[in-house]
């Protein structure tokens, strides 16, 4: 079976200069480290993690807007390449993108609606005007946005109308892929629930498929069929959102679990405080990343670094808990 | 803004009634907060330039070469001429006024295609230099530096000496000054309005490198770049006035401003008139452009109302 999305071993490492010494060194910044997944049509993949955990370059990998270090993406069969020439381009209206800061990713110059319209212009140059306003005023209508808007510039709107002219832009020519990348976390928690809520709605219209990032649990949980925990550039616990969330296996996504706020205040769960900051992804611990704050790390986590082991969907890498796994699944694999 | 508390003063709206924060401001009020004062004096006298540039050959009341040696040096209306000369005339007998008109239109005409020429020079190479990066961008900085190292009245008239003076290359020659000034400004702005999220989300969009850099980044940077063309525009004029005085600009007995100052000064404590008239206009004229240039920046800004 052939996903929609399939990414293997992912990794993106920057050069960076540390002033240190004489001359200072060079080290490798290593964003995104070996990722690997796939997203099957009309599905969509949760990716949760702290800053700085390579969330968002991973997002701009996987539609190709900067190159990999290492690693292929592949789009339905096709390799995204970082290359801007005309097919990177013509592959943009299969996938799309929305971004964090809806008010920076609009033309401040325009009326919203000459935004909306202009996929179509670029992807569409023989599309009569009238047929192209005519589009662009039903995606304006199927975003929640009056029509009385179309004429106002984008300051002119709140943050949610913004994201919600972003949502129709990235939506014009009906992509099968669209990438969110913290699509709500620049908004207000009212305005977050009704972007999310237009989101998936109109994925159950449209069915397109998603990569959500967020570093929000509760909104991943909510518009995922998948999730994906990352640490310092590498994922370190996957599956259904069901499963990651109720029985965490890997110790930061069990800490990062018991943080999110519930209701009962004498819960019954005891709250995980992480010690310290997360290391820097220059120099990325050996073994495993995480055994620095790892309330329950052993000798061996410091020197052999763990693989993603998939055990009945739900895919976890610590050498604590695949060594305690059913022998039994793993030889099934 | 006046806060109207009396409702009798102004007719009663229902924003009123309803207690609105917004108060109507009067007509006229809206009109002036509008169109300035000064931005209308300054667009009329545009456009009365605009007017004579168009139809210098019908507005001259005399020909500008046309010698009168009977009545020269005639002073103007004001200073105890006669209406026939309305603004005197020169040392041999040539209408001042109709010499003025003709000047006013070659020197706008020389000034305006010179900037547009830097204009267009100057925003390609910056958004040359900004697209391709790397050695591209190097070449053109050099061209930048080198053209900035050198004072271009000396170019000018180097150029002017050996090539000769007409009138499509002297104006060609013009378009070179300033170009490196708007080439570097554009550079600038573009790089930096690449990194914004604007021109990124429309590359995501798969939008071509033209459209990113003509649709979005070009309409984005204008107003910056029209206030410094219109720092150019004045400066071109007192360029070529300032080439035309020393005799290598427009050549008699084809006129300019400068030209006409030039010539002019010969007689600045007898008849004083012939040079204080193009003097007058290069004054006013570049004062009116910066003027509206200023004004039109805030305009071209939606952001700012």
């Amino acid at each position: 079976m052939s996903a929609l999305l399939q990414v293997k071993d992912l990794k993106r490492h920057y050069e960076v200069h540390i002033p240190e010494g004489l001359f200072g060194r060079k080290a490798s910044l290593k964003a995104v480290d070996g990722v690997s997944f796939a997203i099957e049509k009309g599905r969509t993949l949760g990716l949760v993690g702290e800053s700085g955990c390579g969330k968002s370059t991973t997002a701009k990998l996987v539609l190709g807007l900067i190159p990999a270090t290492a690693g292929t993406v592949e789009f339905a069969g096709t390799r995204v390449t970082a290359r801007h020439d005309a097919q990177w381009r013509a592959m943009r209206r299969r996938m799309q993108m929305i971004y964090q800061d809806p008010l920076g990713a609009l033309d401040r110059r325009l009326p919203v609606i000459t935004q909306i319209a202009e996929p179509f212009e670029i992807h569409h140059p023989e599309m009569p005007a009238a047929e192209r306003t005519e589009r662009s005023a039903l995606l304006m209508e199927s975003v929640g946005l009056r029509p009385d808007m179309a004429m106002r510039y984008p300051h002119e709107l709140s943050g949610g109308q913004r994201q919600r002219v972003v949502i129709a832009r990235a939506l014009a020519l009906d992509p099968d892929l669209l990438v969110c990348d913290e699509p709500v976390s620049a908004l207000d928690v009212s305005i977050q629930a009704q972007v999310l809520n237009l989101l998936d709605d109109l994925r159950e219209r449209t069915g397109f498929a998603a990569l959500f990032i967020s570093h929000d649990l509760k909104v991943v949980r909510q518009m995922s069929d998948q999730v994906a925990v990352m640490y310092l550039g590498r994922i370190v616990e996957s599956g259904l959102p069901e499963e990651v969330f109720r029985h965490p296996q890997h110790p930061y996504t069990k800490a990062l679990v018991s943080a999110i706020p519930t209701p009962a205040r004498r819960g019954k769960r005891e709250r995980i405080v992480l010690e310290g900051d997360p290391p820097s992804p220059v120099d990325v611990p050996s073994g495993c990343s995480f055994h620095t704050r790892c309330p329950i790390a052993q000798a061996s986590c410091r020197t052999v670094a763990p693989q993603l082991i998939e055990s009945g969907g739900h895919a976890v890498a610590c050498h604590l808990v695949n060594a305690g796994a059913a022998p039994a699944v793993q030889a099934a694999e | 803004m006046t806060i109207d508390t009396t409702p009798g003063l102004e007719p009663a709206s229902p924003a009123h009634a309803s207690g609105s924060v917004f108060t109507s401001k009067s007509r006229v009020g809206a009109f002036f907060e509008a169109w300035p004062p000064l931005v209308l004096i300054a667009l009329f006298w545009i456009g009365l330039i605009a007017v004579v540039v168009v139809g210098a050959k019908w507005i001259a009341p005399y020909d500008f070469m046309a010698l009168d040696l009977r009545a020269r040096l005639i002073p103007p209306v004001f200073m105890g001429g006669s209406w026939l000369h309305p603004l005197g005339t020169d040392e041999l007998g040539r209408d001042v006024l109709s010499r003025l008109i003709v000047s006013i239109r070659i020197s706008m005409v020389i000034a305006f295609l010179s900037t547009l020429i830097a204009a267009i020079v100057g925003v390609s190479l910056g958004f040359l230099a900004a697209y391709f990066r790397g050695r591209v961008e190097q070449v053109i900085l050099m061209l930048i530096d080198a053209q900035a190292a050198m004072p271009f009245m000396i170019i000018a008239l180097a150029v002017l000496a050996f090539l000769g003076s007409s009138l499509f290359l002297f104006t060609v020659l013009m378009g070179f000054y300033g170009w490196e000034r708007i080439a570097r400004i554009s550079r600038g702005l573009a790089i930096s309005a690449n990194e914004r999220g604007y021109a990124t989300a429309v590359r995501d969009l798969g939008a071509t490198p033209f459209r990113i850099y003509s649709r979005h980044i070009l309409p984005n940077i204008a107003s910056t770049l029209i206030v410094s063309l219109t720092l150019n525009f004045p400066e071109v004029i007192l360029l070529e006035s300032g080439l035309s005085f020393l005799g290598l600009g427009v050549q008699p007995p084809m006129t300019s401003l400068g030209n006409m100052v030039g010539y002019g000064r010969d007689y600045i404590q007898s008849a004083p008139w012939i040079m204080l008239a193009p003097s007058a206009a290069i004054v006013v004229t570049t004062l009116s452009i910066s003027i509206l240039g200023d004004w039109m920046r805030d305009k071209f800004d939606p952001t700012l109302d």
